[in-house]
């Protein structure tokens, strides 16, 4: 389904990067995906928003192969079905995960060193530690320290920085603005539009839904497993029932009299 | 030196042998602890394997120290692996007292698996020539010096591995929580794997020490040596490796002087006694920290 209102084509001479088609996944009897499709084409971000328990992470689990599912995942033309998760990220797909995941055992450079358990170019290794230090300098403080000791917004830093780490060709960020003050969210999503002008592929999902529509050529709103929206950000920003549900906004004719 | 202090000296090498060898088979509790969050009931019957493998090695195969104790961890190693991809494997996600009894299982078909071939105690072979050193009227001998060399130098080189290598830090990060571990590229399998090899060669180099230090082994040795590791290790701090190597330094240590000065009998009464008080005491032990318990 494609919003009806305003309705804008979306650009399919694009070429699609990731492409999900059918994506069931249950859990112990609960279905938590009914069947959702979408591609993201390459070079854009492209973001998923829902409330809670609409099952956004599930697809970002299905996608990084952490869940079992149905229906097809493919990147760049692999079939990603049965791929074990820990070959998904040599591939060339980098998760933050949801609650930002890091080791607070871990120093903060270890934290960044795990992620590039499978490069083998200790060069380039070395240039992507360097250029992820300049872009969180105060990563490049903490370099040593456990992870653990962190503030929120540096381990979302750190989370981020990370996925660079696995020079993913796709990035999958799962609510990177949650828990953040306003300030950080506005940086964080700064810099998700920098990594992406830079050529990595976002697959951005939200439940801020301001932000994440502004900054994402493509858009889709998921319900309770279901995609039932889906446009270009703009569109679905000035589309009444995103308006409506998760904008914040009271539209005219649904308020009370009085 | 005075007749008391060079008793107390002589108690004190003679802790030190049993406590390094408690040690390495405290590290392997601890490791399989800290990674998977389950006690690996069936460690002390690795050992006891182990005691047994150093015994072929040295009688079937005629083979000196190195090759020997070689041979046993490599064998210690690979059933330490089998047991998990066997019999843990399959259980990772199910109810944690599944895993425990299947544990206790392991241990229980390994000791009647060697009763089996063995069902009467055996004498193993002196492998190290016995010299004694009088250093100022304690002595030492090249048994225990090998012993505490030998087992600092793998505790040393334990240490290098989880605190300064890829698959220690990849240890340590499950440790943390394993859920995200696979989108670093870190295959944990593997990881849990390597893990249960290194805990079992440890057990394996301890049975071959404890073998040629009490030469006449049976298949139930590892039961009451398994506990007392155990016990090393949850006093120590279950999960941390530093903790099971001062937890066991600190049981072989009570065990030799409560003998030194009361009759044999009473030293696991005591032992167990005090290390109940130190669980009371400090309940996630001396390094341990309270786990948080993640979703
Ligand atoms: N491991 C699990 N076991 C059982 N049910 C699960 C599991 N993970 C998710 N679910 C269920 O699947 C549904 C979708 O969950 P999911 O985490 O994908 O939602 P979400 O959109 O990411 O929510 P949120 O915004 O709260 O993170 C929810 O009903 C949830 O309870
Ligand atoms: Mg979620």
């Amino acid at each position: 389904m494609t919003s009806a209102s305003q309705a804008m084509p979306l650009p399919d001479t694009t070429v699609s990067l990731l492409e999900v088609s059918g994506l069931r996944v249950h859990y112990d009897g609960i279905q938590a995906l009914h069947g959702v499709s979408f591609s993201v084409p390459r070079g854009q971000i492209v973001t998923l928003i829902g409330a809670n328990g609409a099952g956004k992470t599930s697809i970002l689990h299905a996608i990084s192969g952490l869940t079992p599912y149905s229906g097809r995942v493919t990147f760049a033309g692999h079939d990603l079905h049965g791929v074990p998760a820990h070959r998904i990220v040599g591939l060339g797909i980098a998760q933050v995960p949801e609650g930002r995941g890091i080791f607070g055992n871990l120093t903060v450079r270890e934290n960044l060193r795990l992620a590039t358990w499978q490069r083998r170019d200790r060069q380039r290794i070395e240039e992507d530690f360097e250029r992820v230090l300049v872009r969180f300098p105060r990563l490049r403080e903490r370099l040593g320290q456990a992870a653990g000791t962190l503030s929120g917004g540096e381990q979302q830093m750190l989370a981020v920085g990370r996925a660079l780490m696995s020079r993913a060709s796709l990035l999958l960020l799962d609510e990177p603005s949650m828990g953040m003050s306003p300030i950080l969210v506005q940086e964080i999503f700064a810099i998700i539009q920098e990594i992406n002008r830079e050529g990595t592929t976002v697959l951005l999902v939200e439940q801020n839904a301001n932000m994440a529509l502004r900054i994402a050529s493509r858009a889709y709103v998921l319900e309770t497993g279901r995609i039932t929206l889906a446009g270009s950000g703009q569109t679905l920003l000035g589309d009444p029932r995103v308006k409506q549900a998760y904008l914040g906004a009271v539209l005219k004719h649904h308020s009370v009299p009085g | 030196m005075s007749e008391v202090s060079i008793y107390w000296l002589q108690q004190v090498l003679n802790a030190l042998q049993l406590s390094s060898i408690y040690a390495l088979i405290a590290l392997g509790y601890s490791m399989v602890y800290g990674i998977l969050t389950m006690i690996n009931f069936a460690h002390g019957d690795v050992f006891m394997v182990g005691a047994f493998l150093c015994f072929l090695a040295a009688t079937l195969l005629d083979l000196p120290f190195v090759p020997t104790l070689l041979l046993t961890m490599t064998g210690a190693a690979l059933l330490g692996v089998l047991i998990e991809r066997l019999a843990y494997k399959p259980l990772r996600n199910a109810p944690r007292v599944s895993a425990i009894i299947t544990a206790l299982g392991v241990g229980l078909f390994l000791e009647n698996l060697t009763l089996a071939f063995y069902p009467y105690p055996q004498n193993v072979p002196t492998l190290i020539e016995n010299i004694n050193w009088d250093l100022g009227g304690v002595s030492l001998s090249s048994l225990q010096l090998i012993i505490i060399s030998l087992s600092l130098t793998l505790m040393l080189v334990l240490d290098y591995v989880v605190q300064r290598t890829p698959v220690g830090m990849a240890m340590r990060a499950i440790s943390w929580d394993k859920t995200y571990v696979p989108l670093m590229g870190v295959p944990v399998d593997l990881i849990i794997s390597i893990t249960f090899a290194i805990g079992a060669a440890l057990a394996g180099a301890a049975g071959t020490m404890y073998a040629l230090a009490y030469p006449v082994i049976d298949p139930y040795m590892g039961i009451m040596v398994g506990w007392k590791a155990f016990i090393a290790a949850v006093v120590g701090g279950i999960g941390n490796m530093r903790g099971a190597m001062i937890g066991a330094f600190i049981l072989g240590g009570v065990e030799i002087m409560v003998v030194a000065v009361l009759p044999s009998t009473y030293r696991d009464l005591v032992v167990f006694s005090l290390l109940l008080a130190l669980i009371v005491i400090r309940p996630h032990g001396i390094l341990g920290q309270p786990r948080v318990q993640k979703v």
